[in-house]
């Protein structure tokens, strides 16, 4: 516990922990609704295209990589959303194909261009997030929380929609709900937040930070309602803890949160086994 | 009145001889691209009607019911609507997908949905929304499910909390594919008893069936898809060559 004070008293520490608990609860939102659109993999495809766009930003200098990254990820989700619905290359495949070609080009570029000696340490803190976290800059920080405060009312305005077209596209499109949109929507949000997660996880984890506390909660839980607001405490508990964790004991700090959220899926499943045998 | 336009510009045959007209279907052809799967169709639908739709897999009948739904574009000939209704005002119950499988959501939350149409005026439901809802449920007899979760429900309780969110969507018209696919004996019979009741009550039902022998005892008007289009009343239909040798087909496939 003093050891855990001591640090609290460093900015980068505090802001850490409000960008883990924010993004945490922002990829477990509309996780559910990935998870049952069967795009659980978008998260995957979309963080190795915001690789590669972070490549390109560290080639071309530039100070501040959001910049380039979030309009280049928000591109990539509206064209695989796009994709699905009607085009030659399917949805799995269309993802597999954007996901791979970026992580090469990504790697490509970085290892023509860069001018750090440190260079499979740098790729490795891009993919897997181990440092990044406890680097953020005030001005990160703050358009994390102003993104997230987005990405949250977003979620709560149209939280309906999000659960009819989830639920049924046809049936909501014969009602007059403009599906397309809303989907677009949708794939525009998780840009967002998989551009944010980048900086907690590292591209490589987003998808477990997206799709564990979903699947954690849909074992326990049986309404639309109580499997979202679950998996988003969830979340959040199990991003603090990794953290509080990864502070203590000097881990990496995504593959902690990951690692937390992995035991919780667990324990979720053993718990609905007794659920199930009750009832 | 709307004017679903198809190829033939310039049409814009309005009918008005008969107000309590919901549903015209003229020289309708259907596809995907330009493949054309059906073509020539002709039915009407008015208040109060029990139309079904029969016809072997392939001859469009899904194909029709997306299009009387919006959801596709009439390669040509037109739909037209009468009595102030849009094609958004049909409740629609769709074939289960294996998403809905293991779809967490409460029957309550699946019903209401049926009230979430467009860009509606607010974006929560209103007290108002909710005690329809209720009436919903008490119409069907299923008020004892509000709470389930849906995964959990039988199969012909499931098609319930669906027809259910159709009738939220709609007063006046209700469209039904294959309700009773993958029900037992019991359960379809009471479904069917169900869309009769709900019929009698004054609302218009459009249902694909493969179930000829349900459609004979239930509508009022049937029409056949495949090679020709015959649509006719349940009697004259009965009288005809294609209507016995449909259902002459189908027995002894049971």
């Amino acid at each position: 516990m003093d050891k855990l004070s001591l640090y609290m008293q460093y900015p980068m520490v505090r802001y850490a922990f409000i960008v883990g608990i924010l993004i945490a609860l922002c990829s477990s939102l509309l996780g559910v609704t990935l998870v049952l659109k069967r795009f659980s993999f978008i998260g995957d495809g979309l963080s190795h295209v915001a690789f590669g766009a972070m490549a390109i930003a560290a080639v071309l200098n530039f100070t501040n990589e959001t910049i380039i990254v979030l309009p280049v990820t928000i591109v990539s989700a509206i064209l695989l959303l796009r994709t699905g619905a009607n085009t030659k290359v399917k949805g799995d495949a269309a993802i597999a194909m954007i996901s791979v070609g970026a992580l090469a080009f990504g790697y490509l570029l970085m290892n023509i261009f860069s001018t750090s000696s440190n260079l499979s340490g740098d790729v490795c803190s891009t993919l897997f997030g181990s440092l990044s976290i406890l680097t953020l800059t005030k001005s990160e920080v703050r358009l994390c929380i102003v993104l997230s405060m987005i990405v949250l009312i977003i979620f709560i305005m149209f939280y309906n929609k999000i659960f009819s077209v989830t639920f049924d596209e046809d049936f909501a499109k014969a009602n007059g709900t403009p599906v397309e949109g809303y989907n677009l929507l949708i794939a525009v949000v998780i840009a967002v937040i998989i551009v944010l997660a980048m900086n907690l996880v590292g591209s490589l984890l987003i998808s477990a930070l997206v799709i564990f506390p979903a699947l954690s909660a849909m074992r326990l839980f049986k309404s639309f309602k109580s499997v979202t607001i679950f998996s988003a405490v969830l979340s959040v508990v199990c991003a603090l803890s990794g953290l509080v964790i990864s502070v203590l004991a000097g881990t990496p700090t995504g593959s902690t949160i990951v690692a937390v959220d992995v035991l919780a899926f667990f324990v979720c499943c053993i718990g609905g086994l007794f659920k199930g045998a009750k009832g | 009145m709307l004017t679903v336009s198809g190829a033939y510009p310039g049409d814009d045959r309005h009918f008005t001889e008969d107000k309590m007209s919901l549903i015209k279907v003229k020289d309708l052809s259907l596809g995907y691209d330009s493949k054309v799967v059906a073509k020539d169709l002709n039915f009407e639908v008015n208040m109060g009607e029990y139309l079904c739709i029969v016809g072997e897999n392939g001859s469009g009948k899904s194909t029709l019911m997306k299009t009387l739904l919006g959801l596709k574009k009439p390669l040509g000939g037109s739909i037209e609507f009468g009595d102030g209704l849009k094609s958004t005002d049909i409740g629609y119950l769709p074939q289960q997908s294996l998403v809905q499988k293991d779809f967490p959501a409460s029957v309550y939350e699946i019903v209401i949905s049926g009230l979430c149409k467009g860009f509606s005026k607010s974006l929560f439901y209103s007290k108002r929304d909710k005690e329809t809802v209720s009436s919903t449920l008490e119409r069907l007899g299923i008020s004892s499910l509000k709470h389930r979760c849906y995964r959990e429900l039988s199969g012909g309780q499931q098609q319930r909390v669906l027809l259910a969110r159709a009738l939220c969507a709609t007063e006046k018209i209700i469209l039904l594919d294959e309700p009773v696919a993958g029900l037992d004996p019991v359960a379809t019979k009471e479904m069917y008893d169900t869309i009769s009741d709900l019929n009698k009550g004054g609302v218009t039902v459009i249902m694909i069936s493969h179930d000829i022998a349900a459609a004979v005892k239930y509508a009022t008007n049937i029409l056949h898809m495949g090679d020709d289009n015959v649509f006719s009343t349940k009697e004259e239909y009965l009288n005809s060559e294609l209507g016995r040798n449909f259902a002459e087909s189908v027995r002894s496939e049971e």
